[in-house]
């Protein structure tokens, strides 16, 4: 690898009690890079996040950043900081002192961390909102008022717990678009947290894929769509077929690169239609197989509308064999 | 509200049957029951309070009229000073005794203690002196407080001192100490309740931008909890400036509080005089919530 390791994770664990939430788990971070950790709730995402940011003992393991083990180190001096997903804004203070409490903690004095604080507040567009409580803000902007104060310790790494469930669908794009530009000017690695699929894949350089404790894939996000190593990835990233029920080796087709068929040909597998779905620039054919369950078939709509398909049709289902894609036992 | 025309209704008022009442209404319909009780049993008996402050009285008979001698007499006695200093100095100690102790009791409860069930129980333990009543916790502090008490035996059982001390009972000391045990109660449940709907992020989110322990307990624990320090310190405050029963059975009777001057004009049947005192103490203790409310908007709060 050309630059270091800006973050290394070593075996690191935590159990509460007798249940294992995050166990043993070995991952690289590169410097500057907008990595997501994707899975379902209750999967040790968010406790890996909050060992990170230091507010979770660790079990066992190590957190490396730069060369220094700051596993035990408080939060504030690991070079980390932390949004939190319900954004923990200070009811009782301004936003300008909100953006400014650290700044205040370190003794900094009044002028020059409002002055800062206000420039962190230009780099978010909420300038015009300092005077305001963050009772008086909507959920948007509260998100770049947490987001200007994490950013005013001048972190390495910044940690997002779920910044973007708090918020309507239509803002949630809006903001995924902003955190990516801002990560993406600041160079700084962000680390964000997420059971949406569609956001990871939107997002990340990097997609960390955790069930049960324990990752189960890690690449870049096309790698880890086009290239499902585990069922469960395939099932959890969505988009794709799950086939071959004999034998102890699955196949994952993705739902796009499987067609219908109204005649049989060599290798194709017979089924009904039992629900259409439109979904604007595509169509979502479910079919119902004797061998392999219940299959989504995706087809662009101008394909579809070209050729439609009724409920309770038979059809046959082909897809190439370069596109069926093995998966681990 | 009341003089805004009828909009609610307005479209749907034609195909509806029967009558439609404004929200103007049935917000005084709802109210009324309250405002009944708290008007018969509160308003009314302050009014007749303020009426009677104002009648004659001599030795033996009580006359209606319109004077202002008890308030003359009450105003131009420096015994009535000297008694509502020593009321608003119990009142400020016992103050910081409770808002100290309860403060740090509901503290340790609210971010010390892990599980719920471990802070219902613990806060359970803190009412249990409130099974017995008032005068009973009051008097079990004097066999231990006595010239002969516990205490002293103790003190002098360990040669601490050579001789029992005398203060420890029938003294500012004893009546400030049932005080503090009775209500510090009070202070621990309003701070409780306010603590507990903290944001328990807010304090990672403190440490995470590098304040300490105790940057988190002034900069953000103890603004939060100004509502219910301040609920906490009303409920103590007038507590205590209303008191007779403590400092007459803490004090032998050796100290006195307003309470105790309204308390001995009713043993003489001096009822005017009374119900004068009662008045100054009234709006005295008004004062005193009116300055506490400055503080923190209270409505805003709850």
């Amino acid at each position: 690898m050309a630059k270091p390791a800006a973050l290394e994770l070593i075996k690191l664990t935590k159990s509460y009690g007798g249940t294992v939430a995050v166990d043993a788990i070995d991952q690289v971070i590169p410097d500057g890079t907008y990595t997501c950790l994707l899975g379902p709730s209750g999967c040790g995402k968010s406790s890996t996040l909050r060992m990170l940011a230091g507010h979770e003992s660790v079990t066992s393991g190590d957190i490396v950043h730069k060369g220094a083990n700051i596993t035990d180190l408080p939060p504030a001096r690991r070079g980390t900081a932390m949004m939190f997903q319900s954004y923990a804004l200070f009811p009782h203070l301004s936003v300008v002192d909100n953006v400014a409490f650290s700044l205040k903690m370190k003794g900094v004095e009044k002028a020059k961390r409002q002055k800062e604080a206000r420039e962190l507040l230009e780099l978010v567009d909420m300038s015009a909102y300092g005077e305001r409580l963050p009772d008086q803000l909507s959920g948007g902007q509260q998100q770049r008022v947490a987001l200007a104060r994490a950013l005013i310790t001048r972190p390495s790494i910044l940690l997002l717990d779920e910044p973007l469930s708090a918020l309507d669908p239509f803002l949630r794009i809006r903001m995924r678009t902003e955190l990516k530009r801002l990560q993406r000017e600041l160079g700084i690695s962000f680390i964000h947290v997420t059971h949406s699929q569609d956001e990871a894949l939107a997002l990340a350089d990097h997609i960390i894929v955790m069930n049960r404790g324990k990752i189960e894939q890690d690449g870049p996000p096309q790698e880890v769509f086009d290239a499902p190593r585990t069922e469960f990835v395939a099932r959890f990233i969505g988009g794709h077929n799950i086939l071959g029920g004999s034998g102890n080796r699955k196949l994952a087709v993705r739902t796009d690169r499987m067609t219908i068929a109204t005649q049989s040909s060599a290798g194709a597998i017979p089924a009904s239609v039992v629900a259409v779905e439109y979904l604007g620039t595509i169509v979502n054919v479910t079919v119902e197989t004797a061998q392999a369950g219940e299959l989504t078939v995706s087809v662009g709509d101008t394909a579809y509308f070209h050729k439609p398909v009724e409920i309770g049709q038979s059809v046959f289902l082909t897809w190439k064999a370069e596109d069926a894609h093995q998966l681990a036992a | 509200m009341a003089n805004q025309p009828n909009v609610t209704f307005g479209a749907l008022g034609a195909g509806r049957a029967g009558p439609g009442m404004s929200d103007a209404m049935s917000g005084w319909l709802l109210s009324a029951p309250l405002m009944l009780v708290l008007a018969f049993f509160l308003i009314l008996p302050i009014i007749m309070i303020v009426i009677v402050s104002f009648w004659g009285a001599t030795e033996f008979s009580i006359y209606p009229a319109f004077q202002f001698d008890n308030y003359e007499f009450l105003l131009s006695s420096p015994v009535t000073y000297q008694v509502f200093l020593a009321t608003i100095k119990y009142a400020i100690i016992t103050w910081v005794c409770t808002l100290l102790i309860g403060f740090t009791i509901a503290y340790f409860l609210a971010f010390h203690i892990r599980t719920q069930t471990w802070q219902i129980i613990l806060f359970l333990l803190c009412t249990i002196p409130f099974w017995t009543s008032n005068i009973i916790r009051m008097i079990s502090w004097i066999p231990f407080l006595g010239r002969n008490g516990l205490a002293n035996s103790a003190l002098v059982g360990m040669g601490i001192v050579d001789q029992p001390v005398e203060w420890l009972l029938y003294s500012d000391f004893s009546v400030i100490l049932a005080f503090v045990h009775l209500y510090t109660l009070f202070m621990v449940v309003p701070i409780f309740n306010t603590m507990m709907r903290i944001d328990r992020s807010l304090i990672e989110a403190a440490y995470d931008n590098g304040a300490t322990g105790l940057q988190t307990l002034t900069n953000v624990i103890i603004p939060l909890t100004k509502p219910g320090i301040m609920i906490g310190s009303i409920f103590v405050v007038t507590l205590v400036m209303g008191d007779f029963i403590t400092v007459r059975f803490m004090s032998g009777s050796q100290k006195a509080n307003v309470g105790r001057l309204i308390s001995n004009d009713i043993a003489l049947l001096q009822y005017p005089s009374a119900c004068a005192t009662a008045v100054v103490l009234l709006v005295t203790v008004l004062l005193v919530i009116a300055v506490l409310l400055r503080f923190v908007d209270i409505r805003k709060e709850l």
